[in-house]
């Protein structure tokens, strides 16, 4: 992603005296702690997939991954994330060129596009608990419940998380600090795109060859 | 409408418990009278409940910490006692159900509700102070982290009072920890507990990690910076990588037992051993996240007291990286007996064993500082000392342990529990005790009475050496951990003697409680008046004690390590600018008491199934932290005026004191 | 002030040694079966490796704080000297070449001490199946067919080949005196070898805290003669109770501090039914034991299952 945003103020601030660093470089340290906080969401995820993956075959005479997955829904699932990356990154590159409205617009898409694939999710999930596959059938659904589910919480967070921001910048505008967020969101938006890829691999695809 | 709670789940039958209940009402009902009575309760919320102050937020993190204290070692003591006297068929004075939870809330709180906040709030109070700047990068989460671990010592202090608290271990294993075998709410509470005070202690992590990469003072190349700023650091890297492992390991737990999943479960594919990889996955590098603050502070006094630079700082650096990467891949050796193959276990056992070289390489660090020094025997030199015998031990045996063919023998015996009571007491309490009496006197502009603590000192490592090593020889006689009562009497001679042991470091309490008191009612005559009362070689100490709210009023420019002593000798320091510019800095908040709270709420809720509450104090939660997201009436500008009269103030009291604040002759200062 | 300190070092170290002498009948110091010896030798050479190092540490904190503390201004004070690479060279070494030996001795011992391996022996092993119960110990004897709750009896100098599992929480099965322990866990197996060379009564016990009863789950381990062990057989069998799945859901009932009980008779197939209670692998796993090696195996773990027959 680009860091032009911040390279602006980088200029400005850095021959100033420290006293005034504080502003300028808020945005960076917010951006760099947000990095660090990802690093920590990976660690949680990849504590999760772990124990997918020690459990996966624990199916308990229950149904496997081979017998419940649907991979052109996963495949619908996956456009909608993926491409809802893309009309982010189309904001981000509106907020750039401080095309507000534009940027508001894009960014309601990602959300739309977001918002459908927490829909589809849900309807598996409940299509699979009505059926009695529910994640209390065997340690194998529980913990395909919770991996997906993790990440659709997660996406969920990122959902309000957009409407709350959308909200800032139309009253208040692309300020420095709506910018700074809308950096955060980003990392976090893309994040969870590479995690859903790991999440489609892992889980659909190798459930299914299996 | 109440969930599973009724009125019964106060436990009205138990007299220790009850008694304890009221002597806890009356204290705080006498603390709320006196509030209420001096009309504090304005200045308590602006002036602390909501500041973003990290040196505010330090001292109450060590508040809290030393109260638990206070509840973890009531629970100790009353172990030992019970063990004293429950041999044969003498049952003892505490039933099963109730003896299993002192033991379990023992661990929990002496782990994750004395020592972790203890260690935080030195780190609160000296790091930013040591690296030059004025705050850490995000005070406002700074405060949300110290309300959630408070939320979170709420809920394991009301368990005592309504419900129960787990029953299984501080480690709470399945398939004992899931609801078949532990249908109560005392697993809960761990829980939420836990869950809570994590994030956090993971958000500080995050917090501290951007303060020390971006906010360091002109000059201070990473290679610079004090050696306790590096521990802490570490120390950082250690928490934002494994919290996360704790609050999935507990996440899925929680799954099991509110929505009937199997991770852990025997039936239906469950698996206990992985709750076990991932707990220990977390827990071994928690206990490095405990030891190396407390390894920075060692090498702090040392150098200071012995009036000489650190020796090795290259190497203790790197010594510490060492120690924090190998800390990651050396778990298995909390259960080498689980039935790993062989090939396993040895690559576990000879892994924990390389850290002993890294951590001996300080050791020899801080004896060639001794070396041609010239050492100030104060109260925090002395814990040091205790605790390079102390830890030594300790060392030894945990090296020991690390012998697969060993642990067979010894894993879960009480000489596992003496292992682990010798490194942690010896290495992180001593320290964390020794920083308290080091930078007390920043933090509050006295010193603590000598005597005082170095009697407390005395008490402490004798009742420690009475009380554990015992343990030791207990271990050998296959003892092992947790029971209630046994029936060999040849451990009963043992277990009376470490029951003394308890009461001497009882006595080193009292010490400690008394030297507080003393301290404050005697603080003019103890008082620091030049803000360095040591002779400190840091920057933490160029500042007033305590310092401005701002910490500097002019950000110093450092050359060297031991940035401080460096502008002592060329005579630099107390130079005070020809103006001052004015200061940017953050407003306090009730966001993070407010969210912090509802956390606890939150908790309290989901223990005991009452859903809609639950439901609301999570909502309240979100919306308030939204909320602040919209208050842009965050910060402030300090105007040169104040900043002149506040530092004018300070100049003048230590210029009326006369020129002690020189390089040389540091004896006087004791 | 200065010399109280001193002596007061002093005081603390000699605790140590009076108390380690104070019990010289240590469980674990007093080994009766090989490997507790072996352990315990384990035990003795490390903790000498590491003296070699601990020792000096001690004695130079203490003499150095004594030597260079400021009343001493006679000795040399240098307080910029904070580097030396033959310091440096020497404090990373020794205590590397003691890890190297060490760690030495940490791979062959560990290999050799593997719970699963069995022992060198000429002689004939006897099996027992065990398993944990809320709060008891149930042992099954697959070849002599019969079982009993907290005894076990073995011919000295017989090696004993104990498969373990549990019915409940996790235990650790634990003979202090013979040696190593090792978890029991539910729907899986461990296995542990161990001999007794010496006759005798020894203490068993659980080492993992598995609830209520947990610290009355002992059991008594009874090394005998040929002869002894025939007869102790012999009056198992005499008992007329049956243990099979009729009789077993009585025994997993909770309950603490147990007697001795004897079975006469024991399904042959029940030790394998409480293992497969708990199978989680795929649909051909209710079979086969196998499957529950293949989940383990993705966490390096080798609690191995293999028919009992």
């Amino acid at each position: 992603m680009s860091t032009d945003v911040m390279s602006s103020h980088h200029a400005a601030g850095h021959e100033q005296a420290h006293d005034h660093g504080h502003d300028h470089d808020s945005g960076e340290n917010t951006v760099f702690g947000f990095w660090l906080y990802l690093m920590t969401d990976c660690v949680l995820f990849a504590s999760v997939f772990a124990t997918y993956a020690v459990l996966v075959n624990h199916t308990a005479g229950g149904p496997s991954g081979k017998d419940i997955f649907e991979l052109p829904y996963v495949l619908g699932e996956t456009f909608l994330l993926l491409i809802s990356s893309c009309t982010y990154g189309f904001s981000m590159l509106a907020a750039h060129r401080g095309a507000k409205s534009q940027a508001l617009a894009w960014l309601g898409a990602t959300f739309l596009l977001g918002a459908g694939f927490i829909g589809m999710e849900i309807n598996e999930f409940h299509h699979l608990i009505v059926e009695g596959f529910g994640p209390d059938r065997s340690a194998f659904l529980s913990s395909f419940f919770t991996l997906v589910g993790m990440h659709g919480l997660h996406v969920t967070a990122g959902l309000v998380w957009m409407l709350v921001l959308m909200a800032q910048i139309k009253t208040r505008g692309l300020t420095s600090q709506n910018n700074t967020r809308l950096m955060c969101l980003s990392l976090f938006w893309h994040f969870l795109d590479i995690v859903w890829i790991c999440v489609f691999t892992i889980v659909y695809l190798m459930g299914v060859a299996a | 409408m109440f969930g599973k709670l009724t009125l019964e789940a106060v436990p009205y039958h138990e007299p220790i418990i009850m008694v304890t209940l009221a002597v806890v009402a009356l204290l705080g009902f006498g603390v709320f009278a006196a509030l209420t009575y001096y009309r504090k309760w304005g200045y308590l919320w602006s002036e602390w409940l909501t500041s973003v102050d990290h040196k505010k937020i330090g001292v109450m993190y060590i508040l809290v910490a030393l109260i638990m204290l206070l509840r973890g070692f009531a629970d100790a003591i009353m172990m030992r006692a019970q063990l004293a006297v429950a041999q044969g068929g003498a049952e003892g004075f505490l039933p099963p159900e109730h003896y299993d939870q002192i033991f379990t809330a023992h661990g929990v709180i002496m782990i994750i509700f004395m020592a972790m906040p203890f260690m935080v709030g030195l780190m609160n109070i000296a790091v930013p102070l040591q690296i030059g700047a004025r705050d850490v990068a995000f005070p406002f989460l700074n405060s949300l982290s110290f309300w959630l671990f408070v939320a979170g010592a709420i809920l394991v202090n009301i368990s005592l009072g309504v419900g129960e608290f787990a029953r299984t271990g501080w480690v709470a294993y399945p398939p004992l920890a899931e609801l078949g075998y532990s249908p109560g709410v005392g697993v809960d509470y761990y829980i939420w507990a836990l869950q809570l005070s994590g994030l956090g202690t993971l958000l500080t992590g995050v917090n501290f990690l951007v303060t020390v990469f971006k906010m360091r003072t002109p000059g201070m190349t990473l290679m610079k910076m004090p050696i306790f700023t590096w521990a802490c650091t570490f120390t950082n890297i250690l928490i934002v990588a494994s919290f996360p492992i704790l609050t999935a390991t507990l996440g899925l737990l929680t799954l099991d037992r509110y929505l009937d999943m199997h991770f852990f479960t025997n039936e239906l594919g469950g698996n206990a051993m992985m709750y076990i990889n991932l707990f220990w996955a977390w827990g071994h590098p928690e206990v490095y996240i405990l030891i190396l603050p407390a390894f920075g502070i060692f090498s702090e006094v040392i150098s200071t007291f012995s009036g000489k630079k650190l020796f090795g700082y290259t190497s203790m650096v790197w010594a510490s990286g060492a120690i924090t990467l190998l800390g990651f891949v050396v778990w298995l050796h909390h259960f080498f007996t689980m039935g790993s193959g062989a090939n396993v276990n040895a690559f576990f056992g000879v892994a924990t064993m390389i850290i002993s070289v890294p951590t001996g390489v300080k050791l020899f660090s801080w004896l060639f500082t001794m070396f041609r020094g010239r050492i100030r025997f104060t109260t925090p030199v002395l814990w040091t000392l205790g605790f390079m015998v102390t830890f030594t031990i300790g060392g030894m045996t945990g090296v020991l342990l690390a012998v697969p063919g060993a642990d067979y023998v010894l894993h879960n015996s009480l000489f596992l529990i003496a292992h682990f009571h010798n490194t942690i007491i010896g290495g992180a309490v001593f320290g964390y005790l020794a920083g308290f009496t080091f930078w007390f006197p920043k933090a509050f502009g006295f010193k603590l009475h000598e005597g005082l603590g170095k009697g407390a000192f005395w008490c402490w490592i004798s009742g420690f050496f009475v009380a554990f090593m015992p343990l030791y020889v207990l271990g050998f006689m296959g003892m092992t951990r947790r029971l209630n009562h046994y029936d060999n009497p040849m451990w009963q001679p043992y277990l009376i003697v470490a029951f003394c042991g308890a009461g001497l470091i009882l006595c080193g309490i009292l010490f400690q409680i008394a030297q507080l008191i003393v301290s404050i009612k005697n603080r003019e005559q103890l008082r620091d008046l030049t803000g360095d009362p040591w002779g400190g070689r840091t920057l933490e100490w160029s500042t007033s004690s305590p310092p401005p709210f701002y910490n500097f009023a002019e950000l110093p420019t450092v050359h060297k390590i031991d940035a401080f002593q460096d502008m002592k000798e060329k005579g630099t320091a107390y130079q005070r600018p020809a103006s001052y510019s004015p200061i940017h800095m953050p407003k306090n908040t009730a966001a993070g008491v407010v969210i912090g709270l509802l956390g606890a709420v939150f908790g309290f809720a989901m223990i005991w199934h009452i859903w809609w509450l639950a439901g609301l104090s999570f909502i309240g939660m979100i919306a308030t932290f939204i909320a602040r997201s919209y208050n842009q009436d965050v910060d402030y500008y300090v105007q040169p005026d104040e900043i002149e009269r506040i530092e004018s103030q300070h100049h003048a009291r230590f210029e009326a004191h006369g020129q002690t604040l020189n390089t040389t002759s540091f004896a006087e200062q004791v | 002030m200065k010399i109280e300190q001193f002596s007061g070092y002093l005081k603390h170290l000699v605790w140590l040694p009076l108390l380690m002498l104070g019990g010289c009948k240590m469980a674990l110091l007093d080994p009766k079966g090989q490997v507790g010896m072996d352990e315990k030798s384990l035990i003795i050479t490390a903790t000498l490796l590491m003296l070699i190092v601990v020792v000096p540490v001690i004695v130079m904190t203490l003499a150095f704080a004594w030597k260079y503390r400021a009343s001493n201004t006679k000795a040399t004070y240098r307080p910029n000297w904070s580097h030396s690479n033959r310091i440096e060279l020497v404090v990373w070494l020794v205590p590397c070449v003691i890890v190297a030996i060490l760690g030495t001795i940490t791979w062959t011992s560990t290999h050799e001490l593997d719970p699963y391996r069995p022992l060198d022996s000429d002689v004939k092993p006897i099996e027992i199946q065990v398993v944990s119960l809320d709060w008891k110990w149930l042992f099954i004897y697959p070849e002599q067919g019969i079982a009993t709750v907290n005894e076990i009896a073995f011919p000295k100098d017989t090696p004993v080949n104990f498969k373990i599992t549990s019915q409940s929480a996790m235990n650790s099965f634990f003979i202090p005196q013979l040696g190593s322990q090792i978890y029991s866990m539910a729907g899986m197996q461990t296995k542990l070898h161990l001999i007794a060379n010496h006759e005798g009564s020894f203490d068993g016990i659980s080492a993992n805290l598995s609830g209520e009863g947990f610290s009355d789950m002992k059991f008594q381990a009874i090394s005998t003669s040929q002869d002894g062990f025939k007869d102790w057989v012999a009056k198992v069998k005499a008992n007329p109770e049956t243990l099979d799945l009729n009789s077993y859901p009585a025994l997993v009932e909770p309950s603490k501090a147990d007697p001795v009980r004897y079975f006469g008779a024991v399904s042959p197939t029940l030790y394998q039914h409480i293992l497969m209670q708990y199978a989680h692998g795929g649909h051909h796993a209710m079979n086969s034991a196998e499957h529950a090696d293949a989940d383990m195996a993705g966490m390096h773990m080798n609690a191995r299952i293999e028919e009992s027959n």
